[in-house]
């Protein structure tokens, strides 16, 4: 039986003090915390065999460079489970430098808003599977949700549950979704606009932003009908580890992987 | 330390597979020309991607008759992997229809998966499946019963003969993980990408004297 997945995010930024690239977390896309080194952190989930893992650079767009494939390459060298990266991707040359660094998927936000014609010529490319999309949102005072970008600080005009589905009928292999207004909460996720983008696409559904205890992952798998949990700050500062968070999401009755 | 040739039509995305057999104790040699596998004694055929270019490449770049020779009459051991494996069948039918290798009498066929209740499954099939193999599959050696492996695929082997079938999972359906006739062996599955078992896979692959 497929299990659902635990993928720790890994979400760097130049530190300030050097500049290499340093793990961070943020809450709601702000208030940034230096935590340490991702390689050695991605040591680590090997270690705690976590399924995936997802590397992001935070910086790449607003700086307007291409993401550090250094990072990705050194990881590669010893980490044997799907590497996603992203950010600052912008032309299916990046895909391809990603790629050749030891990536496997390559997640776009930015650019498939600003250039949708990416995730085709990505996916025609590369294969499906190589393309994840990663959809940030917020809700308005209102209600209403909106599908924001350039790390949080353009809103548009796009719904993201129909935006996700116009991902997928362009190629897209895969969703990332974000809540903003959760991220580095430990509030818990958002699970019900991830049930509505669950159910309006076919590719699989990875939520991400609020996790705060290993129940809320059950609450994504269940009512989010989420194929794969991603989180940073939960497993960056808490006791817990996802062979810990395994274990209650299998008490839970959900397929999950146990330790090899 | 045990030779092995990988062959690299440049499609592929070769970094993890190479660090995943160097870590298993393989002695690397990167074939970008037919002629660098004259001396092969083991040979790895990756994919990734499409099949169209996969293939593609693979022809173009003339390597056809030096497998089909390496493979078929000198029976060198051999692994394919996710496309690796698809290009060992008959026909593809991802995107068109567009000849493989001819090694397995198989068809490359989109997954239709379908749940208990009726309702189709996600495609492309991404994740950890239970992988149920055959008894003494000499890749799979010295692995649990069951062990969880790592998939991302569209599409897999629709094999005529299912006594070629060395290993399955189930995703709303009986999806083809593994298939292995004589010395040609392949996985559907990403054993670089799967921790420790596919590491073993490897180790096994290294070891074995079809």
């Amino acid at each position: 039986m497929l299990k659902r997945r635990l993928i720790p995010k890994l979400q760097m930024k130049s530190s300030r003090f050097g500049g290499q690239m340093v793990l961070v977390t943020t809450v709601q896309f702000d208030k940034v915390i230096e935590v340490g080194d991702p390689i050695s952190q991605a040591k680590i989930y090997q270690a705690q065999a976590a399924d995936e893992l997802v590397f992001l650079d935070l910086d790449a767009t607003p700086q307007n460079r291409k993401p550090m494939a250094e990072v990705i390459r050194k990881a590669a060298e010893e980490i044997f489970m799907p590497i996603t990266i992203g950010g600052g991707v912008t032309t299916v040359e990046d895909f391809r430098v990603m790629q050749q660094n030891g990536a496997d998927k390559v997640s776009i936000n930015t650019a498939a808003v600003e250039n949708p014609r990416l995730i085709t010529d990505a996916s025609e490319r590369f294969g499906a599977q190589c393309v994840v999309v990663s959809i940030d949102f917020r809700q308005d005072a209102d209600g209403t949700y909106y599908v924001w970008t350039r790390g949080g600080k353009q809103k548009t005009a796009l719904n993201p549950v129909v935006w996700a589905a116009e991902c997928e009928r362009l190629g897209a292999g895969e969703i990332l979704l974000t809540s903003i207004d959760r991220d580095g909460t430990r509030g818990g996720l958002d699970v019900e606009i991830t049930r509505r983008v669950a159910e309006s696409v076919s590719i699989p559904v990875i939520a991400a932003g609020g996790c705060g205890v290993a129940m809320d992952f059950v609450d994504g798998f269940l009512q989010g009908k989420a194929d794969a949990v991603s989180a940073g700050t939960f497993f960056c500062f808490q006791d817990q580890n996802p062979m810990q968070t395994r274990a209650h999401i299998n008490n839970a009755g959900i397929p999950i992987r146990l330790h090899t | 330390m045990t030779t092995v040739h990988l062959v690299d039509t440049d499609v592929n995305n070769l970094l993890s597979i190479c660090n995943a057999l160097e870590m298993a104790g393989a002695d690397l040699r990167i074939c970008r020309t037919p002629a660098e596998l004259d001396d092969a004694e083991r040979i790895v055929l990756p994919g990734v991607g499409a099949y169209r270019d996969c293939i593609g490449g693979l022809r173009n770049g003339g390597f056809v008759p030096i497998l089909n020779n390496l493979v078929l009459e000198k029976r060198l051991p051999i692994i394919g992997i996710c496309v690796g494996m698809q290009m060992m069948a008959r026909r593809s039918l991802e995107m068109g229809e567009y000849e493989g290798l001819g090694w397995f009498e198989a068809d490359v066929v989109r997954l239709t998966p379908v749940s208990s209740d009726g309702s189709p499954l996600r495609v492309p099939q991404i994740g950890w499946n239970s992988t149920s193999y055959r008894a003494g599959e000499p890749l799979f050696a010295g692995l649990p019963p069951e062990p969880d492996l790592y998939y991302v695929h569209s599409y897999h082997l629709q094999c005529d003969d299912a006594a070629d079938v060395a290993a399955t999972c189930e995703y709303g359906m009986a999806v083809t993980a593994s298939v292995r006739k004589g010395n040609i062996a392949a996985t559907q599955f990403h054993p670089e990408k799967s921790q420790d078992f596919g590491l073993r896979i490897l180790e096994n692959f290294l070891r074995w004297k079809p």
